[in-house]
């Protein structure tokens, strides 16, 4: 292993992309580092980056208009630089990936069965099909597929949309991966069996040990399964900490609306719901200094400078976020407000 | 929201009903056979719904993808045509009615739909998009503009954005001009479908408390259809949980959160993940095994037996009645939640249960919260 010794380590990635109307800053300086068995939360809006982190960890952002700075390494080994055969080993090796919707994620004209044993077979060149196929028939019982025998014949029309998402993580834990990148792995299903997902991929990390990486926008889902929290907006992290850190000592303005806009199950909220005036800025654009600056009700004149990601609280120094206000302020405007300190809704400007 | 929180419970202010569903049933026909169409099944989407909507007030709709909430919804406004039963707007039967006799109706009545990518013509500027109701409605030309400006207004969009295409509008803004548009033939009733499930976490706050607003200020009746019982709970009086096209429970929205009778409302609370790290890890939860059967053909008795922590025989056999609880909640369950001794003792068979349903009330047993 790396002298970090974390299992994945991503520093300052940048990652614009060349379009006609300029250069897109989709990923502005990002860094995190995921441990063994840990479950790392990457949250924020549509346009904040959070995806495309997590699809250059694999390579798949690379394109021709796409540019790349800064690094990955897991166990030391480079990905941002990494070939594209070397990439080919680790995909689906080491870091496996479950996407959204998981239908157009697997082929509709080949049998689940012979997607599994695909997977199964570039990864090890030793293993015969039949025990490839007896594999696949283990694999899908333990992710609770019922008549695993039966239906690795079935074609994947035949299977609902959270069977699917099952033989995904199956096909993702062919290779017994070190690291899981899920994205967005329940935002298509139904709550009930959302819940069963997560259940499964509860055991999936307690059983393999594997980092997983949880893309995400559903804050309910956060609390519910990861350790630590990375708050992404428009390309950059803006704040990062323990689930506890975040969910009750949040520092940036951004997190706290984040935080006071989503209504809860348990609770009975009546009137106005806290909301984040205004909407995501352009990446081709951004504003200068801070990019949550137009939206925050507590900027001022110092926030046209990019603050630093740093620690503000002695005691927890691995929470970070990216704020000129200080440790003292931030406690001040927190109670000031009733829930969280944003005001209610204001008139959209575009 | 809070204009009619006494609706359908207490007959005392005796609220009016808006809109009355009457045992509705929609089917759709699988055919088959290359040359004649052979009806070969048919897929229950809607089976004997009974509902009423009342003046001012917000009904929330919530269930499962499959469940058929938006096939209900849609055949409310007359987009399908129900297959069963009656639909009554205002006292007026518009079951049958046909396009002109509609069109009165749908002036008071106008949707919402999920995606305002996909429901706003990408070829027309703002400007058309909200005229032509207006236009349709039979405002003089020279007070088209101005109303549209003041429409914008109203949902918080700048007015001088009338030349704009919607592709130049973000997902929240395309979804204010989708209500701009419903808001302006000045309904009584919004049939909202999702409106805010497309669209990020702080553009969903806005728009529900845009949605708050006008509510009040125009005296606006909502139907409100969402998967997500959260914010279903912040804008409803009174919530129905549907399963494979009937209703499971309706009742007032903190009965329904606090006190879920039927154990499918009470799985479907338990499912969603609390936005609190401490309260998720307290609680103790129960997840159901499985998926909804197929709608073609639905299970006998209740159809939540087969993923049902709490069936029987009974509930293999005999569709259970919607019974009416003292408080005037709504349960289909034979082992109903959450209710006491006394509770049973005076609940009464709803007409609203469906003609299916078998006449046995549920049996005292002491049962508490899971």
């Amino acid at each position: 292993m790396s002298p970090g010794a974390h299992l994945l380590e991503v520093s300052n990635l940048k990652v614009s992309f060349q379009t006609e109307e300029g250069v897109v800053r989709a990923v502005d300086g990002v860094s995190f580092a995921l441990e063994q068995g840990e479950v790392v939360a990457i949250v924020g809006e549509s346009g904040s980056g959070k995806s495309v982190t997590a699809m250059t960890l694999l390579g798949l952002t690379r394109s021709p208009n796409a540019s790349f700075e800064g690094s990955a390494q897991l166990e030391g080994k480079e990905l941002i630089t990494a070939s594209e055969e070397q990439l080919r080993e680790i995909r689906g090796g080491e870091i496996a990936m479950i996407f959204q919707d998981p239908m157009s994620s697997l082929d509709p004209v080949y049998r689940i069965g012979s997607q599994i044993v695909e997977q199964i077979v570039a990864h090890d060149f030793q293993v015969s099909k039949s025990e490839a196929m007896e594999r696949a028939i283990a694999l899908m019982d333990r992710v609770g597929i019922p008549r695993a025998r039966e239906r690795v014949r079935s074609y994947p029309h035949e299977f609902s949309g959270g069977m699917r998402q099952r033989v995904m993580i199956a096909m993702a834990l062919s290779c017994s991966p070190k690291v899981l990148i899920a994205d967005e792995p329940t935002t298509a299903l139904d709550v009930t069996i959302q819940a069963q997902i997560l259940d499964e991929l509860r055991t999936l990390r307690k059983e393999t040990d594997a980092g997983i990486i949880l893309v995400t926008h559903d804050l309910g889902v956060v609390a519910d399964i990861a350790d630590r929290i990375v708050v992404m907006y428009a390309g950059r992290v803006v704040e990062q900490g323990t689930l506890d850190e975040i969910f009750y000592n949040p520092q940036h303005p951004y997190t706290w609306g984040l935080l006071g806009s989503i209504t809860r199950v348990d609770r009975d909220t009546t009137g106005l719901l806290p909301s984040i005036p205004g909407t995501p800025p352009s990446l081709v654009s951004p504003p200068a200094g801070c990019h949550f600056r137009p939206r925050c009700p507590h900027a001022f004149d110092r926030c046209t400078d990019v603050p630093a990601l740093e620690a503000h609280l002695p005691e927890t120094p691995q929470h970070v976020d990216r704020c000129w206000l200080s440790a003292m302020q931030k406690r001040d405007l927190r109670q000031v407000g009733d829930r969280i300190g944003l005001a209610a809704d204001e008139p959209v400007i575009a | 929201m809070s204009v009619a929180s006494a609706a359908g419970a207490s007959a005392a202010s005796a609220p009016t009903p808006l809109l009355e569903v009457d045992h509705v049933k929609v089917y759709f026909p699988i055919k088959s056979g290359l040359l004649i169409d052979r009806t070969v099944g048919r897929v229950h989407a809607v089976d004997d719904v009974t509902l009423t909507l009342y003046e001012g007030e917000t009904l929330g709709i919530v269930g499962e993808s499959g469940c058929g909430k938006t096939t209900l919804i849609r055949t409310l406004i007359r987009l399908l045509a129900p297959t069963e039963g009656t639909i009554r707007f205002r006292g007026s039967d518009i079951t049958s009615a046909r396009r002109k006799q509609l069109t009165p109706v749908r002036q008071q009545m106008q949707m919402v739909f999920q995606d305002p990518q996909a429901s706003l013509n990408p070829r027309k500027r703002v400007a058309q998009i909200l005229a032509t109701p207006l236009i349709l409605k039979g405002v003089a030309r020279r007070d088209v503009e101005p109303r549209v400006r003041e429409l914008l207004k109203r949902v918080g969009l700048h007015p001088e954005h009338l030349n704009r295409f919607p592709h130049e509008f973000s997902g929240g803004q395309r979804q204010r001009i989708g209500i701009a548009r419903a808001l302006a033939v000045e309904p009584r009733l919004i049939l909202l479908d999702e409106p805010v499930s497309a669209l990020d976490v702080s553009i969903q706050a806005q728009v529900i408390n845009l949605l708050e607003e006008l509510q009040q200020q125009f005296g606006l009746s909502y139907l409100f259809v969402a998967h997500d019982l959260s914010v279903v709970r912040h804008v409803s009086d009174r919530i129905a949980v549907m399963y494979l096209g009937k209703v499971m429970e309706l009742s007032r929205s903190q009965e329904l959160y606090a006190k879920p009778h039927h154990p499918y409302t009470a799985a479907l609370l338990s499912a969603i993940p609390i936005p609190d790290p401490r309260e998720n890890r307290a609680r103790e939860r129960e997840v159901v095994g499985g998926e909804p059967p197929s709608a073609i053909d639905p299970p006998s008795g209740c159809r939540f037996h087969t993923r049902c922590p709490r069936a029987t025989d009974i509930c293999r056999s005999i569709e259970p009645p919607l019974t009416e609880y003292a408080n005037g909640q709504l349960a289909a369950c034979h082992h109903p939640l959450n209710v006491g001794a006394d509770e049973l003792r005076t609940a009464s068979r709803s007409e609203t249960s469906p003609h299916s349903a078998g006449q046995e009330l549920p049996e005292a047993e002491p049962v508490t919260a899971s």
